[in-house]
């Protein structure tokens, strides 16, 4: 049986082009230049880690990538959507229906309980059920009966695996990770890596994560080397997906 | 890929805002409910006030015919003219007549003597209420004998009681009874003016119908039929006009009541309103800080894909919400405090006061409590519109700075608006209600400058070698995040307005109580008949009393300004005199010489009048003012029915606080001298003894002269005040009160902006009283600059409202001004260290894991 050449390969669709990517600041009448011509690509579905030193300009592109702030120069265009084009409220939306975060410092709503916490992105599109499907991701990070917990009733820990099941709540198609644990001991950084390779897996959702730790960036398909704001490489590692 | 187009415009989803709202105050529910407590008290201010205005204006419209007792009144200050009499006899079904005047009265029993104002009547007036008496039917008796019935204060002054006697000139009346309340007066008035009603037909009896004393001719009129009131007084008033009468009817004194009263009480509302005006200060400066603590979750939210304005919306709809509580519980609060109202103000108004609960009063109240309290929210609220998600990674202080948001500057217009249309709304006048939100505004950016000034100070002159602590205490008033200007202005302004209601009070106060010390008069007698000039001069030598002064006094009126008579006035309105400057009666005096008191400011002072040409006069500075006279114009004046040419000579100016006799218009000897006229003589009594004898023997010698007491009047002046005293306090407090809740409340709320940073300092280990220390340093530098700030500011704007309000000298109690001071110092430190006092006695880790 003639087999149709491409049936099996994999359509690849780039979810995340960064061109010519530049970020400067001014203070006190100095420029600062913090990001530099920076161009990658990022595959739908795939894993990627930012490594760099301290000072080098994660966050920022991180926050770039994500729309949370402007370029200076260069574009930034998700899911085919140029970022540079719309203002704050539309970026808003954008992320809202695209984009999940994890932050190194969970960023959860104090006066929200961790169930509310993970309903919010879903109320914001209006969705019914929600808390079905809440419950159902915090039963997934193994907080079912936190829920009605305040976040600073919560340990780090849990903490970082509510933002988790925020961040999936509204079924990303890209999840941007600053640090997601950095402020968590061994073990538990290892079960919220896990969970959030394994999410991924299931929802295949695109991952970019920055990491100062090389065991963490090693286990994604590719590793982004920045350095003094400048790309310096660009490794496909061999994990498979 | 997933292409589905993104709907950028969303649909609002009012019912998650709410709920985002309700679940976001959560942990902040008792710190919302601290900002609106200071409009609490404001709105009950308010809501007070409009209550009793509202009912006021009820009870004056139901009691108005008890207010003139009958549907018609005529008054005139003559004798009828005979072409009015059969005018005066025909109104009306039933009528009553009535002469009114001031005369000295006697009780034999203990031989006291009074000024009293003396009613004799005829006929069965009033016709609507009644003379309220004890006994109940002496108000209708006294009418048919020698009996009078006597105001209370009077019957108490002279412990006098029923069936007693009373003298009034040469007759002797039996008390009939006390005289509660007669119709239209006020418990202030029956103060000053004490009544005593004899029946009409004993007047000429009693030989005070001489001229010199002034008396008032009433005439009230009941109409059985229903008569359209306004048209037949509109038929009447040109040949009333005409004779120089008056009239009164019920309508009219509705309106007239009901307009004094509407003064009334827009002037309190506006005190009311300074009170708010406080408290909006308070709102604005406590969320503020409030969002500036939410700029954390603002900034998720908005990283999840919260819109900017679905942001703002959720905390504007916190505010209004908890704006609307605040303003329900000062509206519940006013509505109580409004049955005080009434007893504050009972001694001033002629009516009786119902305390009905006011929907409409509740209604506005409301309904501005939740207006300003968004208002001044709105300028902190804007600000969630600018906060990016990008402070999620990393807090900014720059993307904060919102001196650029065009709308920020609408916001302040709408609130300088509103400030404008609500003050005109009180005080009518656009000038004033500019003045009033200028002066607001003044106090407000002086406040911004001095705190700028401080941190930018602090800054300069901190040195390293200072120990830590002081470095620490003062870096606070500078470091980012720092509360000085938003505590110093809002301290400020508190101490501004409390001190400037303390000034202004203490000032009007003074102001009226003119002592009595020294040399000066303390008794006056006047409608001395020239014959009767010299023996009461004897008279008081006899009592070893001084002749102080002896003036004579001429009745006249004014026919002619510069040949133009009240008719042309009327005709023409640019001539710019009052047409009352022609109805008017004017006292003059005339002499050969100024007295101490006055001071010619123009044009040359003569004490003789020259043989031939008008007669040189001098006229008062500010009557001449009044009325666009200048030195040179022409004025002839009808001295009882004799024209008087005189023409404007010079201008005084008189020190009216002086107890002595003023004038308007000095004649210069040689023209009246032989004109009708009475003498008013001043002397100084020693004790109440000696004044109570000479009463005696004046009024059994002569009994048409009247005598004041001024030691009789400043008392019951002193009594006065202290009751004015009394509603400016009452009203004062709503402010006093409001001003301290705002300092606690601003204090209280920056508590959760030290909070972290004292944890932080005691997990490295500071001492309890190193955390003291820092704190009451930082506390006392806001709260003495603020209050001194305060302070200057009052003196400031009192010293204005002396001058160019009240026209009244300034100068300021200070002490009050340093308790203020110290007490508004050692608050803000004893407050500030309060808050404290929950970190120092709670582990830290409970509190740092609070605010994650
Ligand atoms: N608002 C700003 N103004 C000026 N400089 C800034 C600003 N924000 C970031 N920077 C600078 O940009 C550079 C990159 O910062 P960034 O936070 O992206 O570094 P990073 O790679 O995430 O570092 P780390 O690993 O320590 O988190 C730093 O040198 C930082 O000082
Ligand atoms: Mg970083």
């Amino acid at each position: 049986m003639a087999v149709h050449p491409n049936k099996n390969i994999k359509r690849v669709e780039i979810i995340l082009n960064i061109t010519n990517l530049g970020k400067t600041y001014n203070s006190a009448g100095k420029t600062l230049t913090v990001l530099d011509n920076i161009n990658f690509t990022v595959n739908a579905g795939s894993t990627n880690a930012i490594v760099g030193p301290s000072g080098s300009g994660k966050t920022t592109l991180l926050g770039l990538c994500a729309g949370l702030d402007r370029s200076s120069t260069g574009i930034v265009e998700l899911n085919g959507i140029n970022l540079g084009d719309l203002n704050e409220d539309k970026r808003a939306q954008v992320r809202n229906q695209y984009v999940g975060f994890i932050f190194q410092n969970f960023q959860l709503l104090p006066t929200l309980t961790a169930l509310e916490n993970v309903m919010v992105p879903l109320e914001l599109r209006g969705e019914k059920n929600i808390k079905a499907r809440a419950m159902d991701l915090l039963d997934k990070v193994g907080l079912t009966d936190r829920g009605h917990h305040y976040p600073a009733q919560l340990s780090g820990g849990e903490q970082q695996r509510v933002s988790l099941a925020r961040a999936f709540s509204n079924q990303p198609k890209i999840l941007f990770a600053d640090e997601p644990t950095g402020n968590l001991d061994f073990e538990t950084s290892e079960k919220v890596v896990k969970l959030i390779f394994d999410l991924n897996r299931e929802a295949g959702t695109t991952l970019v994560l920055v990491t100062h730790d090389l065991e963490l960036a090693a286990k994604t398909q590719r590793i982004i080397r920045i350095k003094g704001g400048k790309l310096v490489a660009d490794d496909h590692t061999n994990v498979i997906a | 890929m997933d292409t589905t187009p993104i709907n950028y415009k969303r649909k609002l989803n009012i019912p998650w805002l709410f709920e985002m709202a309700w679940r976001d105050s959560r942990r902040n529910r008792s710190r919302l409910f601290l900002f609106v407590s200071s409009i609490i008290f404001g709105i009950a201010a308010l809501v007070a006030i409009y209550s009793f205005g509202f009912n006021l204006k009820n009870d004056v419209d139901s009691q108005a015919a008890t207010l003139i007792g009958a549907d018609l009144a005529i008054s005139d200050n003559k004798p009828i003219e005979a072409s009015m009499q059969s005018l005066i006899d025909s109104l009306g079904d039933r009528r009553s007549e009535e002469r009114n005047f001031a005369s000295m009265i006697y009780f034999p029993k203990n031989k006291g003597t009074r000024l009293v104002q003396v009613r004799a009547l005829k006929g069965d007036f009033p016709y609507y209420g009644s003379l309220e008496t004890t006994p109940l039917q002496a108000g209708k008796d006294f009418r048919n004998g020698k009996k009078a019935l006597v105001d209370q204060t009077l019957m108490l002054q002279f412990d006098a009681k029923v069936n007693d006697s009373i003298k009034v000139g040469k007759i002797t009346f039996l008390i009939a009874g006390i005289l509660n309340k007669a119709p239209g007066q006020s418990g202030i008035q029956a103060g000053i003016a004490p009544i005593v009603y004899i029946p009409l037909q004993y007047l000429p009896q009693t030989g005070l119908m001489q001229k010199g004393s002034r008396i008032s001719y009433n005439f009230y009129y009941k109409f059985d039929k229903a008569v359209n009131m306004d048209k037949l007084v509109k038929k009447l008033d040109p040949r009333l006009e005409k004779a120089g009468m008056n009239y009164d009817t019920i309508n009219i004194r509705k309106e007239n009541t009901g307009r004094s009263f509407g003064d009334l009480t827009r002037f309190l509302s506006l005190v009311g309103f300074i009170a708010l005006l406080l408290g909006c200060v308070g709102v604005a400066s406590a969320i503020h800080i409030y969002v500036r603590e939410k700029i954390a979750s603002i900034a998720i939210m908005r990283c999840l894909g919260v819109k900017a304005y679905e942001a703002f919306l959720i905390y504007l709809i916190q505010i209004a919400s908890i704006g609307l509580i605040g303003s329900i519980i000062g509206a519940a609060l006013g509505s109580f405090v409004q049955h005080i109202l009434p007893l504050v103000f009972k001694d001033f108004l002629p009516i009786s006061i119902s305390t009905d609960i006011s929907w409409m009063a509740i209604g506005q109240g409301v309904v501005l409590g939740v207006i300003i309290s968004i208002l001044f929210a709105l300028l902190p609220l804007i600000a969630i519109r600018n906060i990016s998600p990008l402070n999620t990674l990393r807090i900014s202080y720059e993307q904060v700075n919102l001196l650029r948001d065009p709308l920020r500057w609408f916001v302040y217009v709408m609130i300088l608006g509103f400030i404008v249309v609500f003050t005109f709304l009180q005080l009518d006048s656009w000038l004033g209600s500019v003045f009033f939100t200028i002066g607001i505004l003044i106090a407000f950016l002086i406040l911004t400058l001095i705190a700028k000034l401080l941190m930018y100070l602090v800054k300069l002159f901190m040195q390293s070698s200072w120990s830590y602590l002081w470095r620490q205490g003062f870096a606070n008033l500078y470091r980012p995040n720092n509360q000085t200007i938003i505590l110093i202005v809002s301290i400020g302004l508190s101490t501004a307005f409390i001190c400037t209601l303390f000034f202004i009070q203490s000032l009007l106060v003074k102001q009226v109580s003119i002592s009595a010390s020294g040399n000066q008069a303390n008794m006056i007698l006047f409608d001395i008949q020239t014959s009767q000039e010299k023996g009461v001069a004897a008279l008081a030598r006899q009592h070893h009393l001084p002749v102080l002064q002896q003036v004579p006094v001429v009745n006249t009126r004014i026919a002619k300004i510069n040949g133009k008579t009240e008719a042309d006035v009327k005709k023409d309105t640019t001539l710019r005199f009052s047409p009352h400057t022609f109805a008017n009666e004017y006292r003059v005096t005339y002499r050969d010489s100024l007295t101490p008191t006055e001071k010619i400011t123009d044009g040359e002072w003569v004490g003789h009048a020259p043989k031939l040409g008008d007669v040189p006069i001098s006229v008062e500075d500010r009557f001449a003012k009044h009325n666009h006279l200048k030195v040179g114009d022409k004025i002839e004046f009808n001295v009882q029915g004799i024209p008087v040419s005189t023409k404007i000579a010079s201008i005084r100016v008189v020190n009216w606080t002086k107890m002595q006799t003023n004038f308007l218009v000095v004649f210069p000897k040689g023209v009246l001298d032989d004109a009708p006229q009475f003498h008013v003589l001043l002397t100084r009594v020693p004790s109440k003894p000696a004044s109570a004898s000479f009463q005696q023997a004046a009024v059994k010698q002569f009994p048409n002269v009247s005598i004041i007491d001024l030691g009789l009047v400043l008392s019951v002046l002193d009594d006065l005040l202290d009751k004015l005293g009394d509603i400016i306090r009452f009203m004062a407090m709503f402010s006093i009160i409001t001003g301290m809740v705002v300092l606690i409340a601003s204090v209280r709320i920056s508590k959760y902006q030290r909070l972290q940073e004292s944890v932080l300092l005691r997990t490295m280990g500071a001492s309890r009283k190193q955390i003291l220390a820092i704190t009451a340093i930082e506390y006392f530098f806001l709260g003495a600059l603020s209050a001194a700030t305060g302070i200057l500011i009052a003196l400031a704007g009192s010293w204005l409202l002396a001058k160019y309000s009240f026209e009244i000298p300034f100068n300021a109690d200070l002490l009050p001004a340093l308790l203020l001071f110290l007490a508004i110092a050692i608050l803000t430190i004893v407050i500030g260290l309060f808050n404290s006092r929950g970190i120092l006695n709670k582990p830290p880790l409970e509190i740092l894991r609070r605010d994650v």
